[in-house]
């Protein structure tokens, strides 16, 4: 298991996935990143939460609003870049992009735009890890939109009928879109329809990365020691449009006002100063830092090649020898 | 699984022995779907498994058609070799997401880093008064899908053997069984492996090509007996394998005979006929002495009254009738 989390690691982790989406809004709005782009702005709490909860060997399964989740886990900012930049060296060889970050060596299986289609890709791994007597957990990030989808009551189900050590996250940011949870779900208590399988369920405040830290470890430790799945809701707010497509007409400036007044990041950064563990000049270093990983990973991202066009149709069948 | 006489088998049997194997032979290897263990299969071919193999292996699911496809997917990632069970075509379209979205999908959008080496069996088509929303053949669905390998097996080899070749593939395989095949006897199965790319002549012949596949390759067979009859000599090819297409069997078997009659249980529009006929159109279009014809199932949802159904599906006689039209035989 990892140590306990470091205050001041979290807020960088926090802050890494910050700094790295405004430069994709930035690269966006250049027409240099295109398609679909759903940043996570205001939910960087639940990422850095609960990634510290796993190990490398734990797996790792995201939505389309995954740029955190992928960056959290510890796939380079270079590599999330290129993708979104279409260029070969991005984590997914430019086939995927902003909605489909893929990488093997974390783990890290998508990076899925599907609503609801990771869950029961991760009973599966789970599954798998039960029969390989594997110790590894899965854990799976979903939006309270993904409530809605028959799958999620069938992974449940699954997950909690045979067992399996699946950590379900509901990152509940109020919104499916622009429909509002109570707009959606004749019951909104989200913890009481997990319960309802069974499964050991509890809400966490999505704002505050320790609450997010501290509730993914317990509920990681019971998944882990073989108690089934676990599900946890984190109660959290985008600050930004569902995409970059999203004129955001269904929200009130003073209901977004409320939630950005507990951004995440300045919540954490004034518990550091109350702890005396973070000052003006370590947080000026902290940010120079990222910025400057940052620039680097738009340079390498800009600077990526294109997967020749010859290459197309690679990929769609696996190309090494079957074993 | 007795009720066969002796020195035969049947196809239910041969699919049966195959999984058997499967299973024996690689403790990666498991089956799951909806009574596959205590029930012994929807249509009996996982039978006796659950006590031989126990219920980690042998594993029932919820009527959960889309969780328990993923998470044969998700288990594919994981290292292990899923075998999922859908009762029928039909019930599959519950898990077409799973399938297409994310099966067919994930080696591409990855790029080539994760591969889901998973096998889908489930049971197609009509013949058996089941009405609507247990008979239709939508292996043309499937075929259409990048990502996926798409087998009919119509014989007692292929039956037999077809399992262990998509168990070596790393890629996701869609394995149909025709409901109307599982009684069908026959001599036991010649000694594997059978190929899952090429289709396969099962009756030569020099008039005309009759291309089919899974149930509907028997047709072919009787129809070819009756054209036998008139002095007409139809070849048979059987498809086999619906994605990759062997278009240069098709081609071939055009080149041979210059007519050919696509017999597909599918329906005509936009299906596998559509696609056969456009490849010998690409690739055989001057062997060609007459336009391609098709034998289909009617555009109709399958009814249940007998005769209805009968009237609806591919039958001998329609494929004897296309050919007559053809200026053969009659």
């Amino acid at each position: 298991m990892t140590a306990a989390p470091d205050g001041v690691g979290l807020l960088r982790a926090m802050l890494r996935i910050r700094r790295l989406e405004e430069r994709c809004i930035e690269l966006y709005s250049a027409g240099e990143i295109r398609g679909f782009l759903h940043v996570y702005i205001g939910e960087e709490a639940v990422a850095v939460g609960v990634m510290q909860a796993l190990t490398p060997e734990d797996d790792v399964v995201g939505t389309y609003r995954e740029h955190g989740h992928a960056l959290a886990r510890g796939i380079p900012a270079r590599a999330i870049l290129a993708e979104m930049l279409g260029r070969q060296e991005g984590c997914s060889h430019g086939r995927g992009g902003s909605m489909h970050l893929f990488d093997a060596g974390t783990r890290f299986f998508g990076g899925n735009a599907i609503v609801g289609g990771g869950l029961p890709l991760a009973v599966g791994l789970a599954l798998a890890a039960r029969m390989r007597g594997e110790r590894r957990v899965t854990a799976c990030f979903f939006g309270e939109g993904a409530i809605a989808e028959g799958e999620f009551h069938e992974a449940l189900n699954l997950a909690a009928l045979w067992r399996l050590p699946v950590l379900f996250v509901c990152e509940n940011n109020q919104y499916a879109m622009g429909t509002a949870l109570e707009r959606s779900e004749s019951q909104t208590d989200l913890v009481l329809k997990a319960s309802s399988y069974e499964v050991p369920a509890w809400s966490v405040d999505g704002m505050d990365v320790e609450a997010v830290a501290a509730a993914a470890a317990e509920q990681a430790a019971m998944v882990r020691g073989g108690g089934g799945p676990c599900f946890l809701e984190a109660r959290t707010y985008r600050f930004r449009a569902h995409s970059m497509y999203d004129p955001d007409l269904y929200r009130s400036k003073e209901e977004i006002a409320r939630w950005t007044a507990r951004d995440p990041l300045a919540l954490q950064t004034a518990v550091l100063r109350e702890e005396g563990a973070l000052d003006d000049a370590g947080l000026a270093a902290m940010e120079a830092d990222v910025a400057a990983e940052m620039d680097d990973a738009v340079a390498f991202a800009r600077a990526g090649t294109l997967e020749p066009v010859e290459d197309l149709e690679r990929f769609v069948l696996t190309e090494v020898p079957a074993a | 699984m007795t009720d066969v006489t002796a020195g035969t088998t049947t196809y239910r049997q041969a699919l049966h022995d195959g999984l058997r194997d499967a299973l024996a032979g690689d403790e990666r290897v498991f089956l799951l779907g909806e009574d596959v263990g205590r029930y012994g299969g929807s249509f009996g071919v996982s039978r006796g498994l659950l006590d031989e193999f126990g219920p980690e292996r042998i594993r029932d699911t919820p009527l959960s058609e889309s969780a328990f496809m993923g998470a044969g997917i998700g288990a594919a990632l994981g290292g292990m070799l899923p075998i999922v069970e859908v009762m029928t075509v039909n019930f599959s379209l519950l898990a077409l997401d799973q399938i297409v979205n994310t099966a067919a999908s994930l080696s591409h959008m990855s790029g080539g880093q994760f591969h889901v080496p998973l096998v889908v069996r489930m049971t197609t088509g009509g013949g058996r008064q089941l009405a609507a929303q247990h008979s239709h053949s939508l292996e043309g669905w499937y075929a259409h899908v990048p990502g996926l390998r798409v087998l009919a097996p119509a014989t007692m080899d292929d039956a037999r053997w077809m399992l262990a070749g998509a168990l070596r593939d790393p890629d996701p395989v869609v394995i149909f069984e025709h409901g109307s095949l599982y009684a069908m006897e026959g001599p036991p199965p010649g000694p594997g492996p059978v190929d899952l790319d090429h289709a396969a002549v099962r009756r030569a012949g020099t008039d005309v090509s009759l291309i089919a596949s899974s149930q509907a390759v028997h047709v072919a067979l009787a129809a070819a007996d009756a054209l036998a009859e008139e002095g007409v000599s139809a070849e048979v090819l059987d498809l086999r394998v619906l994605r990759p297409l062997d278009t240069e069997a098709i081609a071939a078997t055009v080149g041979r005979t210059h007519r050919a009659v696509v017999v597909d249980e599918g329906w005509r529009s936009v299906g596998l006929s559509a696609e056969v006929s456009a490849r010998i159109t690409e690739h055989a279009f001057y062997e060609l002495d007459a336009p391609v014809a098709r034998v289909c199932t009617a555009e109709v949802p399958l009814p249940y009254a007998k005769h209805l159904e009968d009237a609806a599906l591919p039958q001998p006689r329609r494929v004897v009738a296309a050919v007559h039209a053809m200026g053969l035989g009659g």
